[in-house]
């Protein structure tokens, strides 16, 4: 059973307060004491997300501000861009992008959102990384950038089929942006940052809002009776029947873009042959992963059975004997499909669509399929 | 007469003479969550004291159920497989895990009573 951990040194978002008074079940994530779930439970949670609208206190994740000294952004774009393999200076003002930092093996640091806010660059980081993050942003970006870190702000995710009109309530300008649309808007009277996007597949929001006004906005916004608080639990089965990797698990500091399935987050400029190709730390290793192909690949899977096949389960090609192919990066229960459903890196010979594999779980070969993703078709507003 | 008695991994056992009914506990399954998917152990397996016999998987993750004694698996609740929810509903009754023939009694020493189990989860 699992204990609670009463570790002092554990942080608390701006809505800390408000999880413990909607009887959100406390656990230690990435440093913080976040909510896994509230007393609905994390399947009610889930299918209300996809069936209405959720929201998620995402507070733990870095919000950094990257300012050119020069004053134009494309000079912060240009200065991110040697840390990252993404086209940043063809973000135009008003939206969003994914992407991540390289290491110089060609591996990944963490991922991340960044916009463009016009006269700076607004960047969305990992919890677990986002110390380290900014030190890579400092050491490598100070000559050009201030990197300004805004701790002083709480982040609000709003996803489900009724998030728009719910924010629309507060914000009468949210349902004109289109998916990946981000800047500044008035919510709720409040200065925050929005953006159309999320981690479960569905439309929605994320909305940086000062901390002091964190709780205020959560309440207002949870007034309405179609959106319901969801915790870490049901974000995390969201987020995989999405197809959306985990940072820590589905990628890491030894999966290049290409091994990881997310070639299409890399754009041509930045590939052999293209405007500005190369200069991102590991340059070489994934442009040829790009030119010549990886030797292993990041897929979906699915079971026959109603086992969940879950993270560090080995994959063997057959049903005895051999050695391991490969291994689950993540897998659980999917509630909207109500089976399970998993992630994992097998060798490229083997990662075609309907390939069977084999998923060793307590002992046992459990026969899987490689399958498309996202497992859910998502609903993002184009 | 039957005597429920429980373990501090939170299993409950009916003991009815030499046969115990197994499951987990109501404290267990609101710990857990959702339960998708129970693994009951084989009929006719043997199973020593504190060994894994079962698994109860929730939407976030895989517990183990362990033997609350030794003794041979005489029968399993085929009901789970086609509703593991009954676990969450019903979790001291209707989702009962197996039935499990005690080898020896002298373990069943060890165990909480029902006054002993919540003054444990209190």
């Amino acid at each position: 059973m699992p204990v609670r951990d009463d570790d002092k040194s554990l942080r608390r978002t701006p809505l800390y307060d408000l999880h413990v008074t909607l009887g959100g079940k406390m656990v230690p994530f990435a440093g913080y004491d976040m909510p896994v779930q509230y007393p609905a439970g994390v399947l009610k949670e889930h299918l209300h997300t996809r069936s209405q609208a959720g929201l998620f206190d995402v507070s733990h994740m870095g919000q950094i501000a990257l300012r050119p000294k020069s004053g134009k952004v494309e000079d912060a774009a240009r200065a991110l861009e040697r840390l990252v393999p993404q086209d940043i200076v063809a973000i135009a003002p008003g939206r969003q992008r994914y992407a991540q930092f390289t290491n110089a093996n060609g591996g990944l640091l963490d991922d991340l959102m960044v916009a463009n806010f016009g006269d700076h660059l607004f960047l969305v980081v990992n919890a677990a990384c986002k110390e380290e993050d900014e030190a890579h942003l400092r050491a490598n970006l100070s000559e050009t950038c201030i990197i300004d870190s805004l701790a002083d702000r709480a982040l609000i995710a709003l996803q489900g089929p009724k998030a728009e009109a719910s924010l629309a309530k507060l914000c009468a300008e949210a349902p004109a942006m289109t998916f990946m649309d981000a800047g500044p808007h008035v919510v709720a009277g409040l200065a925050c940052f929005v953006s159309r996007s999320g981690y479960t597949g569905e439309d929605g929001f994320e909305i940086s809002v000062p901390a002091a006004d964190a709780e205020r906005l959560a309440r207002t916004l949870l007034d309405n009776p179609d959106v319901m608080p969801i915790g870490l639990g049901a974000r995390d089965s969201l987020r995989l029947e999405a197809g959306l990797c985990l940072y820590g698990h589905d990628i890491d500091t030894e999966t290049t873009p290409v091994e990881a399935a997310l070639e299409w987050s890399v754009q041509k400029s930045r590939r052999t042959g293209g405007a500005r190709a190369g200069g991102f730390p590991g340059a070489e290793k994934i442009l040829a992963h790009f030119d010549h192909g990886a030797s292993r690949r990041r897929v979906g899977l699915r079971t026959e059975g109603r086992a969940p096949v879950r993270e560090g389960a080995l994959l063997f090609a057959d049903s005895a004997g051999g050695e391991p192919i490969g291994k689950v990066t993540s897998g659980g229960f999917g509630p909207s499909l109500n089976a399970p459903v998993a992630m994992g890196y097998v060798p490229t010979g083997l990662s075609a669509l309907d390939t069977k594999l084999f998923a060793e779980v307590r002992g046992q070969r459990l026969p899987v399929t490689v399958a498309a993703m996202p497992f859910v078709k998502n609903t993002y507003k184009r | 007469m039957t005597t429920t008695l429980y373990t501090s991994d939170h299993e409950w056992l009916a003991i009815d003479g030499d046969v115990a009914t197994v499951g987990i506990t109501d404290y267990a399954q609101s710990q857990l969550g959702d339960v998708v998917f129970v693994e009951l152990p084989k009929v006719g397996r043997s199973l020593k004291k504190a060994e894994a016999a079962a698994v109860v998987e929730s939407v976030k993750a895989a517990s183990d159920v362990y033997a609350p004694v030794t003794g041979e698996v005489l029968e399993t609740n085929d009901a789970l497989a086609a509703e593991p929810a009954l676990v969450n509903s019903d979790a001291q009754a209707a989702a009962w895990f197996f039935k499990i023939r005690i080898a020896d009694k002298s373990e069943l020493g060890g165990l909480m009573d029902e006054a002993a189990y919540k003054a444990h989860t209190a």
